[in-house]
């Protein structure tokens, strides 16, 4: 039997319909509110990118994008439903806090790599329960994560308020960080090559680690034995423990990963950014790494272009929100609209264009 | 701890339960056809915000809740259509259905009443008023069960009593009718039902339908019973405690009236004591915060009883070639 | 009803030209069909010949893309099962349409409640069954738990339902292929019963014995289409064989008497208790030599998975398993990597549930479960896909895989070629002990003969191998001995040639064999 449809159809036709379509609800959205959407979207576009700070800002957000949708998207290969980057994230914001404050860092190049260490590993400290409990208890990795995203905000809220918190301050956030964990940012590594960026954008060095994550999680899921036996997991249990591959094993495994990666995160936004950890540090990046895997249909370049698109959105939701009437959570109706469209109606999308390839077949037959 | 306070914190128990038991029997309805619910959230959501924004305008709490429970089969219908005509994954239905009713509601809160997301409070006729049972003020002196009557079964509002009431309903629904019936086949084998010359499609649409319309009247009773009007993200997670007590209830009606009961006590208990001193170790509020979800966890750990959901929830139904 | 009217008799199913496709797949190609009243009428063929749609299509769960139907000499729209219902036909397929928790009661009135409440239609059910199970010898419980009857009662279920539903027309799907020979005939019994009492019965089915011993009329399918419609007494099994695949079937596999060497497999007292504690391996014991093929024959379902599954390490059992005079660990969870280490090679039952991961590429499969092999791998780090590719290039060509395309995804090869894919896999191993389920289910004639090849070829160049197989044609072709399962037990052993189906069947229905 064929299939119905050419590769290429699958792979970005159908993501490209399904969001064209998110946008169009999008747009008629901003129209009922009474906005002019052709005005939003040239408005976002010199937002996000008419500017190196605009574009400062929307790979800033990327890079946050990156690292949530590819621990979603590794899930996903293994057929687990991470929700709880949120969580993850948060744990990892903690993580890179503890170290940063721990030691007098003399330069960020050794700060770096421990606080990426301890953001990874607080991350997938924070999906092992969930992981756990799936993997020998049967319990839906969905449910759990949720409810972890929750215990972890009050276990955020309960460190700083009570404990993190520098004597005296009033806000709930750690003291800042010392200078020697201040990361690079574009500007300061694009100016060697003579290139002016932004000195004021938050688009920082971690950028360039959320492109390594990509080429490595490929690396892993397509091109190792582990990587393997995740995507065979993910299509076929039963297939996957007649071959000796080890449920508990996998299922473990890709939720670690997955941990770690949108721990990884806090690389970002807390050390890269805000230099310390404030609470709600994460803003719905955890959640919008569902949006960015379903986009990039769980593949490492996929993710990768969606997160551009989604720091595109989310910088321009920004400069929306800043210069007209229409509120900052568009957003998250978009984001909304793009999980529905390329998620759950797929197949809204998918069965007419299989029938017109059908048509287009027989026609040429 | 004396008796008045035990009562108060009961009577705060129902009152919190109340919607949690409304959305656990929305899901309950959903999920024994078949259809996982995680968007019970946005569903109440959604509603709470219509239902709060239609009473303020209209100062009726009817047409609110009119409105409230038609925002919230929009959204049913949206997760009705991609998990049962195009046969979608019902888990990324659920979550983008939350997502939607979370940025809707801002967006459009924002856009009519300029509040910052929030709708003007309800006064008088937007709200429901308490209800007195007959006799509640007569009986009040008599020991022990007069302040029971008085305080705990008297005084709340119509949605309370008809969260309470939908209980025995929805078994006697599930159990003894023909819709019942046919609910329960297409959550356990829809194929059984299909060849027997009933429609899968509509049977599951019937089922979460109500489940819209329940979820509905959860968020018209948080916006314009419990609190006076809302405010964004009021729902603060009740979907997913409801989502857990169904699941504790292993999908059953009187137990889900129970389990909702037990996690409105908790949430009774985490608003009247911001700090449990308990011998020295004082509790901190944020322990108060995390324990339904603490607890939501171990129970889905099994450690409490097995739970086995209906055979066919959460898979789209395919004629099978 | 039909054919009471008149002198003339009407035919109670007429079908006119009917097609459909599913995607590219034409699964029926104009197919004309007529079946007179009281008369069983029989449909054979292969596999994916098309029968199940055709007699989807006439219970409305499926639309003709063309065609036409008459029921009692009226043209008749089917549009869904309610009005196949209506027109008085009834289904039992294949798989039980049955809702598990139910009770027998509350599935035999699933979509015929009498209305809006219960009480009645259970009390209305409750007088009906038992006067069906007077009338025609079904008597079920009606308050029993689907879940907990056999397959037998489960069917009897099924055709509850389509008599309480009052069909005239009653179409049965493969209805033998999970009963013990004397269910089977008990079934028969029935049928017999239902057609002197005037019903019409269309029995689908492969096999040749039941068409010549109970229909009375037969039309074969092949390849959608329907190629000859015939009176069972004036045709031979020979015959229908030939109108089913085509052409001459290879009745005999030529190969040379076995010559079995040291023992390879030695089994003593297996046991494998299931979550829901019953018993499903009850003291099995066996051994294989080097060199000949032990066929387990059996009725589906009576622990030939259990033992693949044990010996595939995929079922954790009690007792001893000894590859080589190796014991092997029985207890350990997930055991497929050390059973393949010990040498054992496993061609599931099921290939393409677990014998292959379907979205995976051919290259893909071609190593799946042996993936941990330094043969595949580029350094520590890496596996190395250009070797394996190029590995699963030359494999393909050696097992006639067609198309010979490492690059294509495994569900977009047909049964037999998917099959290929994992028998080159598995063989290619040089393993000591080859374990196969089924291992021409769902493959057409050509392959077949290449896969029984193949399992000889592997026999004569030493291996031990152990064949379960439903079919007793393939048993008896193959084996070098048979052993008969039955409810968790070997009931006995034989050898091919001081044996018949006969035999082997009243082993395969629990009737404890002779000592031979």
């Amino acid at each position: 039997m064929r299939d119905a449809m050419p590769k290429w159809a699958d792979l970005v036709l159908i993501p490209l319909v399904s969001l064209v379509l998110a946008f169009a609800l999008s747009a008629l959205v901003i129209l009922a509110i009474g906005e002019d959407p052709v005005a939003a979207v040239r408005m976002m576009v010199s937002g996000a990118l008419g500017s190196t700070y605009a574009w400062g800002y929307t790979l800033y957000y990327a890079t946050n994008f990156i690292f949530t949708g590819l621990a979603v998207a590794v899930a996903f290969q293994a057929r687990l439903f991470n929700i709880g980057g949120e969580g993850q994230a948060m744990l990892g914001g903690l993580g890179v806090a503890l170290i940063c404050l721990s030691l007098p860092w003399p330069h960020w190049a050794l700060a770096l790599p421990a606080a990426a260490l301890g953001a990874a590993l607080f991350g997938a400290a924070w999906a092992a329960i969930p992981a756990w409990l799936q993997a020998t208890r049967g319990s839906h990795v969905v449910i759990t994560t949720i409810m972890f995203n929750f215990i972890a905000a009050a276990v955020l809220n309960y460190l700083l308020v009570n404990v993190m918190r520098p004597i005296g301050a009033m806000d709930p956030a750690t003291a800042k960080f010392p200078p020697g964990t201040h990361l690079p940012s574009l500007h300061d590594l694009l100016a060697p090559f003579g290139i002016a960026f932004s000195r004021a954008a938050p688009a920082n060095i971690t950028f360039l680690i959320a492109i390594a994550a990509c080429v490595l999680v490929w690396l892993v899921l397509w091109r190792t034995r582990l990587g393997y036996e995740i995507r065979a997991y993910g299509h076929s249990e039963p297939a996957a423990i007649y071959a000796g591959i080890r449920p508990v094993r996998i299922v473990m495994a890709a939720m670690l990963i997955s941990g770690a990666l949108a721990g990884l995160m806090a690389v970002n936004n807390v050390m890269g950014e805000a230099e310390r950890l404030v609470l709600n540090a994460v803003e719905g990046a955890g959640f919008i790494g569902i949006a960015v895997a379903l986009m990039g249909r769980s593949h490492p370049f996929g993710v990768f272009l969606a997160a551009l698109l989604f720091g595109f959105l989310y910088q321009g939701g920004a400069e929306l929100a800043l210069w007209t009437d229409i509120p900052r959570e568009m957003i998250v109706v978009i984001q909304a609209l793009v999980i529905l469209f390329t998620g759950a109606l797929d197949n809204m999308v998918r069965m007419p264009l299989e029938r017109l390839f059908l048509a287009l077949r027989r026609g040429r037959a | 701890m004396d008796f008045a306070t035990a009562l108060q914190i009961l009577d705060s128990t129902v009152r919190l339960a109340t919607p949690l038991l409304l959305a656990c029997l929305a899901g309950l309805f959903s999920e024994r056809a078949g259809i996982f619910d995680i968007g019970l959230e946005g569903k109440m959501l959604a509603s709470a915000f219509f239902s709060a924004a239609v009473a303020a305008v209209t100062g009726s709490v009817w047409l609110g809740l009119g409105a409230g429970i038609a925002a919230s089969l929009v959204m049913a219908a949206i997760h009705g259509a991609a998990s049962i005509s195009f046969r979608g994954n019902q888990l990324i239905s659920g979550v983008a259905i939350n997502f939607l009713a979370a940025g809707l509601t801002v967006v459009i809160a924002q856009t009519w009443f300029s509040q910052g997301g929030r709708t003007p409070s309800l006064i008088g006729a937007a709200r429901f008023e308490p209800i007195t049972l007959p006799l509640a003020e007569t009986l009040h002196p008599v020991p022990i069960l007069g302040p029971i009557y008085h305080e705990l079964i008297s005084g709340h509002t119509l949605p309370v009593y008809l969260a309470f009431a939908l209980v025995p309903l929805s078994w006697w629904v599930l159990n003894r009718t023909r819709f019942g019936l046919r609910l329960r086949a297409v959550g356990e084998n829809p194929e059984a039902l299909d060849t027997a010359g009933v429609s899968v499609a509509a049977t599951r649409y019937a089922a979460v339908a109500i489940c819209g319309v329940l979820c509905g009247i959860a968020g018209a009773y948080l916006a314009t019973a419990l609190q006076a009007g809302f405010v964004k993200d009021m729902t603060a997670g009740r979907g997913f405690i409801a989502l857990a007590a169904l699941i504790f209830a292993k999908w059953r009606p009187w137990q889900a009236m129970g389990a909702t009961l037990l996690f409105g006590f908790l949430q009774a208990i985490a608003l009247r004591y911001q700090n449990i001193d308990l011998g020295g170790v004082v509790l901190p509020v944020q322990v108060m915060d995390a324990l339904p979800y603490v607890l939501t966890v171990v129970i889905l750990a099994g450690f409490v009883g097995r739970a086995i959901p209906p055979r066919a929830g959460g898979a789209p139904y395919m004629k099978e070639r | 009803m039909a054919g009471a009217a008149g002198g003339q008799r009407v035919p109670a199913i007429e079908l006119r030209g009917i097609s459909k496709a599913f995607g590219p797949v034409q699964a029926n190609r104009d197919i004309s069909l007529t079946v007179m009243p009281g008369t069983i009428h029989g449909i054979v063929g292969e596999n994916g010949a098309g029968k199940s749609t055709l007699m989807s299509i006439l219970y409305g769960f499926y639309k003709a893309d063309a065609g036409e139907i008459r029921i009692a000499g009226r043209p008749t729209q089917i549009p869904d099962s309610q009005a196949a219902i209506r027109a008085g036909i009834g289904m039992v397929f294949q798989h039980f349409k049955l809702v598990e928790p139910f009770t027998v009661l509350e599935n035999v009135i699933l979509g015929v409640e009498d209305g809006r409440l219960l009480r009645p239609s259970l009390a209305r059910a409750q007088g009906a069954l038992k006067r069906l199970a007077e009338d025609y010898e079904l008597h079920v419980d009606p308050d029993a738990r689907i879940e907990d009857l056999g397959v037998g009662m489960k069917q009897r279920v099924e055709i509850l339902k389509a008599l309480y539903r009052q069909a005239d027309i009653l179409i049965l799907d493969e209805p033998t292929g999970v009963l013990t020979p004397a269910e089977a005939d008990h079934l028969f019994r029935i049928l017999e019963n239902l057609r002197s009492q005037g019903k019409t019965i269309i029995l689908i089915t492969h096999k040749l014995r039941e068409i010549m011993a109970i229909t009375d009329t037969v039309s074969v399918m092949r390849r959608g289409q329907m190629v000859a419609t015939v009176a069972t007494a004036q045709t031979s099994p020979g015959e229908l064989a030939e109108l089913m695949v085509g052409r001459k079937v290879l009745l005999h596999l030529d190969k040379k008497p076995a010559a079995p060497g040291r023992n390879v497999l030695e089994v003593e007292n297996l046991r494998v208790t299931d979550i829901d504690g019953v018993e499903r391996l009850r003291g099995v014991s066996l051994t294989v030599r080097a060199g000949e093929i032990l066929g387990i024959a059996g009725v589906a379902g009576n622990g030939q998975s259990q033992l693949l599954g044990v010996l595939g390490g995929t079922l954790r059992a009690s007792g001893t398993v000894r590859i080589e005079g190796q014991a092997i660990d029985l207890g350990a969870r997930n055991a497929g990597q050390a059973r393949r280490a010990a040498g054992i090679a496993h061609v599931p039952e099921d290939r393409q549930r677990e014998g292959l991961v379907m979205e995976f590429l051919a290259w893909e499969n071609m190593i799946f479960g042996y993936h941990h092999d330094p043969a595949c791998q580029r350094n520590r780090a890496l596996m190395d896909n250009v070797a394996i590719r190029a590995m699963t290039a030359e494999r393909m060509e050696r097992f006639d895989v067609r198309p010979p395309d490492p690059d294509l995804q495994a569900r977009s090869f047909s049964g037999g070629n998917q099959q290929k894919i994992v028998l080159a896999r598995e063989i290619e191993r040089n393993p000591a002990l080859l374990i196969v389920g089924q291992p021409t289910r769902g493959v057409d004639i050509g392959a077949i003969e290449f896969i029984h090849q193949r399992l000889i070829a592997l026999r004569d160049a030493g291996a031990a191998i152990l064949l379960v197989s439903v079919e007793l044609d393939e048993i008896l072709s193959l084996s070098d001995r048979i052993a008969v399962m039955f409810d968790g037990r070997i009931m006995g052993e034989r050898r091919p040639e001081e044996t018949d189906e006969k035999d082997l069947g009243l082993m395969m229905a629990g009737v404890r064999g002779k000592a031979a």
